[in-house]
């Protein structure tokens, strides 16, 4: 928390200074691409920085849908409009909303153009366009993804997930199929496994809950298992890649999965594909073979453009996971240095923290902390900082736990949003 | 931990190419990692796999450390008899799994 404080502190304070002598000078434009955590964080953080800035964000969704206890809705604990929020508030605050797809960059002349086709020009650009996915395992793609849904962009996908799972036979198998790292939120996968199982523990105990997981090891792994254990004996059972569990192959007609040894049918499946950053990322030229947008650690200037910065699920962090809590920090941290760039200033050296909270059952917390610095070349985990629940923790320290995750769900989305 | 997994074909045609994976469940521990105390991590690889066909070696690899958990071949025959597919893998302590798979060849 310190290192938070302080950036915000240090930053809040200097950078309007350099721009009072400003005078007649246009005013600098700073366009935003992505209006989620990232995206909207950093647009938000621009507006109360540097109220001389023109800000605006580009988004072609007029409300955003949080993917964060979106998987409370797939277990019919939540409401899909309690993930939903509206830019209206960013909009008052003095930000231009253009609601628009971008659909190409051209850094050398500093311009995104948009699906209308107009074209806005930029001084700096902060991409924050989050993940598409890899429609790279056979039988799976954007057509049939419907019968074994991702549920990974929250939306039309999670409600869809859900009302399989509550039309499920009893006694069925719900299968899915974990992309290998690096891909949106790792402990996401074993959340909603968890929160399925609590689902299916009340409405069909006979039924199975299958994981095939591309990865030997997975985020918070011996507390979700001792939790699964504990809470649904052994409805849930999971797979590595050990076990040769990796999926391989799908057929999305009749919910198959194959893996190089197996061929397993689901009753109701959801296959996470694997992914890379969004499709504008590419066209702008700042992702690399990996397909994710590689940046300087500090500052989040994209390798590969200048005067492009990368940040959220779209850019390589390293060691830091692609979350709302670290695409909300990346955010405020690179807003303030779009500034300090635009005032011919110094970029600051700050740390940044990540909390990811996960629910093992609607009042079952777990968190895993990490506290992460800007090396040369990447973002290094800060050894002996952070750290995750205990493993033997009881009862009343689970039940805690899930209360902080709604608090940090309503401040996060109260901050960014409005 | 599985142990060995194989995909092999129970039956094919004569002079038919035929797919095999394997996969043997191994941590594959290189012996240069060092534990949260700072000691090392001994060493603890499988250093040989082979596959006969009939009693014939029709794939062989030799393992060294560096080489990734839980090593995985996927390799082709010609399929010109039936007979007994062997799955033979060596840890560097001689320890031995072997796995048997019969493949009936129609002409
Ligand atoms: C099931 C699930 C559970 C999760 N739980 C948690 C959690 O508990 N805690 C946590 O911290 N994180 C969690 N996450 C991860 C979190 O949702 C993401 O890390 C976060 O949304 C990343 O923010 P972002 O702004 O980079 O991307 P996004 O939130 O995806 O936002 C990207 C935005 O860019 C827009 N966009 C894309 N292309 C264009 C374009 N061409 N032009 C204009 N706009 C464009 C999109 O419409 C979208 O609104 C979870 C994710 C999932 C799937």
């Amino acid at each position: 928390m310190t290192n938070r404080r302080s950036l915000l502190i240090g930053g809040l304070a200097a950078p309007l200074a350099g721009c009072a002598g400003r005078g007649a000078s246009p005013a600098a434009r700073v366009v935003v691409i992505g209006g989620g955590f990232a995206g909207a964080s950093a647009a938000g953080t621009l507006r109360q920085l540097a109220p001389e800035v023109d800000v605006t964000l580009i988004e072609p969704n007029p409300v955003y849908t949080a993917c964060p206890f979106s998987n409370l809705v797939i277990a019919g604990e939540r409401r899909l409009d309690a993930q939903q929020f509206s830019y209206q508030n960013l909009k008052a605050a003095g930000i231009n909303l253009v609601q628009q797809r971008a659909t190409d960059v051209d850094p050398a002349t500093r311009q995104v153009v948009l699906e209308n086709r107009q074209v806005i020009a930029y001084d700096k650009l902060i991409m924050a366009p989050g993940i598409d996915f890899q429609w790279t395992i056979p039988g799976l793609s954007a057509g049939n993804a419907d019968r074994m849904p991702h549920a990974w962009r929250a939306g039309a996908q999670t409600v869809l997930l859900r009302d399989q799972l509550r039309g499920m036979r009893p006694g069925g198998t719900f299968v899915m199929s974990i992309p290998e790292a690096p891909y949106r939120c790792p402990p996401g996968p074993y959340e909603r496994a968890s929160l399925i199982a609590h689902y299916l523990k009340q409405h069909n105990p006979k039924a199975k809950v299958l994981l095939l997981d591309g990865k030997d090891q997975f985020s918070k792994m011996s507390l979700f298992r001792a939790a699964w254990t504990t809470l649904y004996g052994d409805m849930v059972e999971w797979q590595g890649a050990a076990d040769g569990a990796r999926v391989v192959e799908v057929d999305a007609g009749n919910r198959t999965l194959h893996t190089d040894f197996e061929s397993v049918s689901a009753d109701v499946a959801s296959v996470i594909p694997p992914q890379r950053a969004a499709a504008i990322a590419e066209r702008a030229g700042v992702a690399d073979a990996s397909g994710w947008c590689p940046i300087e650690p500090r500052t989040f200037a994209s390798m590969l453009q200048d005067n492009v910065h990368v940040i959220g699920d779209a850019a390589i962090a390293n060691a830091m996971p692609k979350s709302a809590f670290a695409a909300n920090a990346q955010a405020k941290l690179c807003a303030l240095q779009v500034v300090k760039a635009l005032n011919s200033e110094t970029p600051v050296t700050s740390k940044l923290i990540n909390t990811c909270y996960s629910l093992a059952a609607p009042d079952y917390g777990i968190s895993v902390a990490g506290v992460y610095a800007p090396g040369d070349r990447a973002w290094l985990d800060v050894e002996g900082a952070g750290g995750v629940s205990p493993l033997d923790a009881d009862i009343a320290v689970r039940r805690a736990e899930a209360g902080y995750a709604e608090d940090w769900f309503t401040t996060i989305t109260r901050e960014v949003f409005g | 931990m599985a142990g060995a997994r194989i995909s092999v074909p129970s039956r094919a045609r004569s002079g038919e190419v035929i797919s095999i994976k394997t996969l043997f469940s191994h941590p594959m521990e290189t012996g240069y990692r060092r534990d949260a105390l700072g000691l090392a991590i001994p060493r603890d690889i499988v250093s040989e796999f082979v596959c006969s066909y009939d009693g014939r070696a029709v794939f062989r690899a030799e393992l060294n450390p560096g080489i990734a958990a839980n090593p995985y071949f996927a390799f082709s025959v010609r399929a010109d008899r039936s007979g007994t597919l062997e799955f033979r893998w060596t840890d560097q302590d001689g320890n031995v799994t072997v796995e048997t798979r019969e493949l009936a060849v129609e002409p």
